[in-house]
């Protein structure tokens, strides 16, 4: 009988999944037509005669643009672990003066809009000539990361055990040895989920690179496309090709970090 | 390289002890751990933002842009943009795209959650491809969002033809633009409240709903008088930081229509980015007075939510 109703539900919920990813499905659909049936009317529900025209218009031009993305992204890990993890760690295992206020600071800086940050850097890399460089792009897009970091490690490490701590002490480690051989391994987790949002966000940031990075030979593969949209309408398949590729970073950290995932979203909104 | 001695305790800590005391070591220790990130929130938050509302009280061109030597307007810009025949329209806009957007994206995250609370087979798979949309660049996104509502090749169109709904001009037109801009919002949104409303659903034990089923209470019921009202803290941050990011919206909007047709899609945050970054002319100064209008208003629902949760802690 339960059995029965289960496979039922089951059915419900392929159906909710594929509506859900129906545009998902469609990109791909499209990015594979030829681009003489793209104006077809009705549009083929299946590329019926598959080609990858669209795969090599893209591979012709966007290339470069996916390294700047991955140059970026990976940039931006590594800044953000730097800067959030010895912070989560003051913040949650040391006595740090005013950590309740960085906290509430960091909590507001998630809010402002990215328009504003935009605005300020765009004042700032004026004057010093970082508009269009990697080094640029990478510090405004970890702002994205930064905060969402350090309050992901504040909460992770106030759980570790205090004896773990005191122990380590005793043995005669100092603050510096009980980060990085203590409480820094254990919170591998926390640092892949934060890791892999920073580079997620940094990949996907469109704001930043359509504002600071918009005239250089640098150019990163949100804005890629974008100026692909602008430039050609016909070329529909190449763009939706160009949107698959640049789409796989996510497919990747949905099959192999899922977990991680779902921990990131769940993070900074409820306590558990 | 911060190897500087701790303050000893000398004393073994029993679990009362270390309970009692949170932290160890000395507050320089820490300091210098955080050095880092206060340099960090000062150099890449405090000062862009100082500059944002330096260029707000300002008349700053281009010109003055790179030279630094702007008029001095006070709140000019502030008293402009208010004044502006834009201003009504794009408050309501983003009145209309944050609150239906909410609305829908909370409705159908709800639903979903409760759907997927039960476990039955591939659950937890189908559950983890509701992540995609939001995973996804919203580039991406908006971009397949566009070629589906396009006039003569959409998909969707074709769809609604199908049932005999004529052509619809979604983005071409200003009585949809804005509502095609929502409808991909919507999507862009289900899966943030799924995942958080699904784990506040995991928070709730099990017995509440045995006491529940043993008093003979069906599921509609159960779900209006258990499951809501103690999911009711959870819904409240769900949509306390969605209505924060929501409001923040820029580039799902600027890639569809621009704000347009005719500003019927002009959001604040939209009007900002256009103002500074969307023309050949930028206009730094007005477009900061608006996205500074667009932070007081954030603050404050922020806020609300950073007190929300603070009372959840305790």
């Amino acid at each position: 009988m339960t059995a029965r109703r289960t496979w039922w539900k089951t059915a419900l919920g392929v159906l909710f999944a594929a509506i859900m990813l129906f545009p998902v499905y469609w990109m791909i659909n499209v990015s594979l037509t030829q681009r003489g049936d793209l104006r077809s009317n009705p549009p083929h529900l299946f590329p019926v005669n598959p080609t990858l025209e669209g795969y090599s218009a893209m591979l012709d031009g966007q290339l470069p643009s996916l390294g700047v993305s991955l140059l970026v992204g990976l940039g931006c890990v590594v800044l953000t672990l730097a800067i959030a993890a010895p912070a989560g760690y003051a913040m949650s295992l040391l006595r740090l003066p005013g950590g309740r206020t960085l906290n509430f600071i960091l909590l507001v800086a998630q809010m402002i809009p990215a328009v504003v940050m935009a605005m300020g850097f765009y004042a700032i890399y004026v004057r010093l000539g970082l508009l269009n460089s990697l080094w640029g792009l990478i510090l405004a897009d970890s702002t994205i990361a930064v905060p969402f970091g350090v309050l992901l490690f504040t909460a992770f490490m106030s759980g570790i055990p205090r004896e773990l701590i005191q122990a380590a002490k005793i043995d005669g480690a100092g603050a510096w040895r009980t980060f990085v051989s203590i409480v820094m391994p254990i919170s591998r987790n926390s640092a892949l989920t934060v890791s892999l949002f920073a580079f997620l966000w940094a990949w996907s940031d469109f704001v930043f690179a359509s504002t600071l990075n918009r005239n250089g030979s640098m150019v990163p593969v949100t804005l890629s496309i974008y100026a692909f949209i602008g430039n050609n309408t016909t070329q529909w398949n190449a763009i939706m090709a160009t949107a698959v590729v640049a789409s796989v970073p996510a497919a990747v950290l949905l099959v192999f970090a899922q977990r991680y995932v779902a921990a990131g979203v769940t993070a900074g909104a409820v306590k558990d | 390289m911060t190897t500087t001695a701790t303050t000893a305790d000398g004393e073994v800590s029993s679990p009362a002890r270390a309970r009692r005391r949170r932290s160890t070591g000395s507050p320089w220790v820490a300091v210098a751990f955080a050095a880092p990130l206060i340099v960090y929130l000062a150099a890449f938050y405090a000062y862009p933002l100082i500059r944002s509302v330096d260029l707000s009280i300002h008349d700053y061109n281009i010109r003055a842009f790179v030279q630094g030597n702007a008029e001095f307007v006070g709140l000019q810009n502030y008293a402009d943009i208010v004044s502006s025949p834009l201003f009504p329209s794009a408050l309501w806009n983003t009145v209309l795209f944050v609150g239906v957007s909410l609305l829908f994206q909370y409705a159908i995250g709800l639903a979903l959650a409760v759907f997927f609370r039960a476990n039955f087979k591939l659950s937890g798979f189908l559950r983890a491809l509701f992540l995609v949309p939001w995973l996804l660049p919203l580039i991406v996104s908006a971009s397949t969002w566009s070629w589906m509502m396009n006039s003569d090749s959409g998909i969707i169109n074709s769809f609604l033809g199908a049932v005999g709904v004529g052509q619809i001009n979604w983005i071409t037109s200003p009585d949809t633009a804005l509502t095609a801009v929502i409808i991909a919002n919507i999507w862009l949104g289900i899966p943030f409240n799924l995942v958080i409303l699904y784990s506040g659903l995991q928070n709730i034990p099990g017995d509440v709903y045995e006491a529940a089923s043993l008093d003979g209470a069906g599921a509609w019921t159960t779900f209006w008088r258990v499951t809501f009202p103690l999911l009711r803290p959870v819904s409240a941050i769900t949509v306390l930081l969605g209505l924060v990011y929501t409001l923040k919206v820029v580039d799902i909007i600027w890639i569809m229509t621009k704000g347009g047709p005719a500003n019927s899609s002009l959001t604040l945050a939209v009007w900002s980015y256009r103002e500074a970054f969307g023309t050949g002319q930028p206009a730094f100064s007005p477009a900061a007075a608006v996205g500074n209008v667009l932070i007081v208003i954030a603050l404050i629902f922020g806020l609300a939510y950073v007190r929300l949760q603070r009372r959840e802690e305790h």
